[in-house]
């Protein structure tokens, strides 16, 4: 069997993200309950997650964490590594033997800068410097994959149930302000590391549910601003979007629900004029990047998280708050299961977006 | 009421009108009988006008003073004053052919065969439209009331 | 000559128990086959003067009359087929280049009808188009790398001027002298209540034809025919003809029959004198001298136009597509060798150029790679013949379709390619006044209103069978296609993966 990159895989799946509003941290057993009474969105074939505010400690650097097939594919990658970062600590990723998790690969992290000689003669953003090395290491590094590459930001992530994954790495033990996890229901793979979700680039990371039908044009969409779809994944296509938009285009988060869920012509033409020539040209210029088909979706980011569904809300999304926390799932049993008496509880409408953000950040 | 109108801008003179006016005044009502077997032949109600730049297919305008009807000497041309419809009764008729030369368009003929009659438009509205207009290739006859 | 080595090319076939001898078929012949015998009675035909038209066919009340293709035929070869032979003749007896009118009838092949489209099964919902909005329209023109919004979310950047189309398909460049008034009328008419665009080709503009200005295309050709400022502030998007598909390299040729009171006014030309563009631009040798052209033209009508330039494809256009993207065009028009004409010389029709999926595919993987394609619209024609060639163009990165032999199909063409005669019976390719009002626009503008109705019809039930719910979510979406008996090559360059895969 063909894994993810070398053939397009659809498939189904959970979704589930706490966010503290407050920036408190919380370690990562509430994020695995919730995901797990999802079970049967899943199949044992992917789960993850991804923590935001986990290593304060090496806040300013770039925590990569890569999955090695072999040592000889280790070995030639960290001969990369040393040729283009400064690494300040290096080691395998603690995790525990869990019934159900086996044939996992090596798991290493290494916090780094980037060697500022090499940033210097790139001639290129921090940022850009570390999302081009990531794709290059991905693209053409056999054996190597960097599944997270962001600052005091990591994603842990396998073939397995997601709550039994979530034990494996030992997630009880990290704390966190965003947590969002993943349960996956591939259609046909035959469960690779790499390809379970979240998808991450930088700081970003993206949990979805989905399949989306604008798959191709969104991919050779983005491909014309250097971002290899290696992986085929609905997910990381979505995530390179992002990317795009609030890092290289530098639009807003809500500029960016505008484009990739964009309200419907007869919408628009209800409209105020000024709004009408905005979303004309929101779908001129941006038209490759509307997701269309069904979908739900988490983005995480440094200080808060978005959950966005498609047009017609084909995918569930249900989001709840009580206090300073904002919870989002695919069902409202997986927040309630964690969150006895919300305040709150609500289903937001196709296209309509959640933001959480972190006070006193962006 | 509703008239038969030509508009020369679109008549191409083809003559169809002529052939599905014919069709539905036969016995048989089949176009191929109509005109290649049934005897006698019957006669087409309409006249098409052809020339070097303008066709128009011509018919009984059903006049609201139709002179046809004040000519007639046996009272068998009647204009029916709630439908406006000008009709021949053909029983009644005796073919003195008066109402040819009343007509001032030419558009009642001689129909010798079917008993020294005289024949003419009779606005064949079996479903919707006359015959002529329902065939008509380029719409360039219009059934439509104008007043 | 006395002695014709050839023979008639059709055979009209009678049934003497059907015909009523109504003559319809004679008055609508204009080239006098049909004629009524008056010493027999008898209908008669001079099969010689025969196109294949069908008109008489059509017209017939008693459907007594076929027309078929002449069985006479020569000793079998597989070298020197009937037509290779035919054609020598008709050549050695009169000296002439052999003309033909509408597309390519070789058998290269046509791609559309190898791919095949996806639909969603389970893990994808497809959409109900009856009960869910489905949306088909499609912005042309240029498009600025990036927007820019200010910190209360309103757009800063400065839009190009952009055409909407409702459906992706707009009726292709055909002249007022190549085609008729009538025809015209019904085009520019349907394009504007369809809210699309038609294209005045390269005749100029009749005055009263300006009223349709919202949804017309104003060509500019190598022949600067009707050419003036007015024009060109006439329409709503200018397109720049530097080829068209049919006749790769060819100039054109109006002859002076057609070029009546009208066509003369229209194209600013004296009656009767032939209508010849040059088979280049004169001002545009180069690449650079397009550019030239396309800011002279944007300098005339202040930048509030977008600019086509349309090529034919040809072995080289990614290149030449990527080329016109960077002079400064809004719109890349390509036409295939398979799209129509009034006349080209059927050597060059039938044997130069490239099919429009393949150019299409290498256009937009080019301009893909060159990170442009966002920049600029592409459009495509040449032989697009329903909902699904254009679902698959759209799929392999096209944003919209030229239609033009479809548009005329619609109104009656019968495809017998003698549109250089002048003799259209169909009221279509004619200036004959007594031909131009077979085609009454009231009836041609409705049958192209229900055929790009029921096109956009179909395009939301496959667009939906899809999952998807707006066209440009299939724009250049080649996964949603699969080759269908297609070698690697081909495979490769359309970029789509074979059936099965």
């Amino acid at each position: 069997m063909k894994k993810e990159g070398e053939i397009r895989i659809p498939s189904g799946c959970a979704i589930s993200g706490i966010l503290n509003k407050n920036g408190e941290r919380i370690n990562g057993e509430d994020i695995i309950t919730s995901i797990e009474l999802m079970r049967d969105r899943s199949n044992g074939l992917g789960g993850g997650f991804a923590a935001y505010g986990i290593y304060p400690q090496y806040e300013d650097l770039y925590a990569l964490h890569i999955f090695y097939d072999d040592l000889v594919s280790k070995a030639s990658t960290e001969d990369f590594l040393n040729r283009h970062f400064e690494i300040e600590t290096a080691g395998k990723i603690p995790t525990r033997k869990k019934k159900g998790i086996d044939g996992e690969p090596l798991i290493w992290r290494y916090f780094v800068l980037p060697r500022r000689f090499k940033l210097h003669e790139s001639e290129l953003k921090e940022s850009e410097y570390v999302a081009r090395c990531v794709f290059r290491i991905n693209g053409h590094y056999e054996g190597a994959y960097v599944f997270s590459s962001g600052k005091n930001m990591g994603a842990f992530k396998g073939v397995g149930y997601p709550e039994d994954i979530g034990r494996f790495f030992m997630l009880e033990t990290y704390e966190a302000y965003l947590w969002t996890s993943h349960g996956r229901f591939p259609t046909n793979t035959p469960g690779w590391w790499g390809g379970a979700h979240p998808f991450t680039l930088l700081n970003w990371s993206v949990v979805h549910n989905g399949e989306i039908s604008s798959y191709d044009a969104n991919r050779r969409f983005v491909e014309m601003y250097g971002y290899d779809c290696t992986l085929q994944t609905d997910t990381e296509v979505i995530t390179y979007i992002f990317d795009l938009l609030l890092r290289k285009h530098k639009l807003g988060l809500k500029q960016a629900v505008e484009i990739m869920a964009t309200p419907f012509w007869r919408e628009i033409a209800l409209m105020s004029e000024e709004d009408q020539k905005k979303f004309e040209a929101i779908r001129a210029v941006y038209s490759s990047a509307l997701i269309n088909g069904p979908f739900s979706i988490i983005l995480g980011f440094e200080g808060g998280m978005l959950a966005l569904n498609d047009r017609i809300k084909l995918r569930p999304l249900v989001a709840a708050e009580k206090g300073d926390t904002l919870y989002v799932a695919s069902e409202e049993a997986a927040i309630r299961v964690i969150c006895s008496e919300p305040e709150r509880v609500w289903s937001p409408r196709g296209g309509e977006p959640i933001i959480g953000l972190v006070e006193g950040r962006r | 009421m509703k008239k038969v109108y030509a508009d020369e801008k679109w008549c191409l003179g083809c003559g169809l009108c002529n052939v599905y006016c014919r069709t539905c005044h036969s016995e048989t009502n089949d176009i191929v009988k109509a005109h290649n077997f049934e005897e006698p032949r019957p006669k087409s109600r309409l006249h098409v006008e052809t020339g070097e730049k303008v066709n128009f297919a011509l018919q009984c305008r059903h006049c609201d003073d139709p002179k046809c009807v004040t000519a007639c000497i046996t009272g068998a041309m009647q204009k029916d004053p709630d439908t406006g419809l000008v009709t021949n009764d053909t029983d009644r008729c005796v073919g003195c052919w008066t109402c040819v030369l009343a007509c001032p368009f030419g558009a009642i003929v001689r129909d010798e065969d079917a008993g020294k009659v005289a024949a003419k438009c009779d606005l064949c509205v079996k479903s919707g439209e006359p015959e002529c207009v329902k065939h008509c290739p380029n719409n360039a006859l219009k059934f439509e009331d104008r007043e | 000559m006395s002695l014709q080595l050839g023979w008639p090319d059709y055979m009209v076939i009678r049934d003497e128990n059907r015909c009523i001898k109504c003559e319809v078929c004679a008055k609508q012949c204009a080239n006098e086959v049909h004629k009524l015998d008056s010493d027999y009675d008898k209908m008669m035909a001079d099969e010689s003067k025969c196109v294949n038209c069908h008109r008489c066919v059509a017209l017939c009340p008693t459907r007594a009359l076929k027309i078929k293709v002449n069985d006479l035929e020569f000793k079998p070869n597989a070298n020197w087929t009937g037509s290779a032979i035919k054609e020598i003749y008709k050549q050695a007896s009169s000296g002439g280049v052999l003309l033909s009118g509408m597309g390519n009838t070789k058998p290269y092949p046509v791609y559309w009808d190898k791919m095949l489209i996806n639909a969603s099964q389970v893990t994808n919902p497809s959409i109900d188009p009856l009960r869910e909005p489905m949306e088909t329209s499609v912005l042309l023109g240029r498009k600025p790398e990036k927007l820019e919004f200010d910190k209360d979310g309103k757009l800063k950047t400065k839009m190009p001027p952009q055409v909407k189309l409702d459906v992706p398909v707009m009726f292709s460049a055909m002249s007022f002298g190549s085609i008729s008034k009538n025809a015209h009328e019904a085009l520019a008419r349907a394009a504007t209540d369809l809210n699309i665009m038609y294209n005045t080709g390269e005749g100029g503009l009749a005055k009263e034809f300006y009223q349709y200005g919202p949804n017309t295309i104003v060509q500019i050709a190598s022949g600067r025919f009707g050419v003036h400022p007015e024009y060109l502030n006439a329409g709503a998007m200018l397109e720049i003809k530097i080829g068209q598909g049919a006749k790769p390299g060819i100039g054109g040729h109006l002859p002076g029959e057609k070029v009546g009171e009208a066509v003369s006014k229209a194209r600013m030309i004296p009656r009767g004198s032939d209508a010849i563009s040059p088979a280049p631009h004169h001002d545009i040798y180069s690449i650079e001298d397009l550019r030239q052209l396309i800011y002279s033209l944007k300098e005339a009508t202040n930048y509030t136009k977008p600019v086509s330039v349309k090529i034919a494809a040809v072995h080289n256009s990614p290149a030449i597509a990527s080329g016109i993207a960077r002079a400064g065009a809004d719109i890349i028009a390509i036409d295939g060798f398979r799209g129509g004409t009034g006349a080209a010389p059927s050597r060059v029709r039938d044997n130069v150029g490239i099919p429009i999926e393949l150019a299409l595919a290498a256009v937009d993987q080019r301009l893909r790679e060159e990170s442009i394609r966002n920049d600029v619209s592409l459009v495509v024609g040449g032989s697009i013949r329903n909902s699904a060639d254009i679902v698959k163009a759209i799929a392999l990165g096209a944003d919209a379709c030229y239609i033009a032999s479809s548009a005329l199909i619609a109104v009656g063409c019968h495809m017998c390619q003698n549109c250089y005669t002048g003799k259209c019976n169909w009221g279509i390719a004619t200036q004959r006044d007594d031909l131009v009002k077979r085609l009454n626009p009231d009836i041609a503008y409705e049958r192209l209103m229900n055929l790009i109705t029921a096109w956009k019809h179909e395009i939301e039930e496959l667009l939906g069978g899809m999952g998807i719910n707006a066209i440009e979510s299939l724009r250049g979406n080649r996964l949603m296609l699969r080759g269908i008996g297609l070698n690697q090559k081909e495979l490769d360059i359309l970029g789509i993966q074979h059936a099965g895969e």
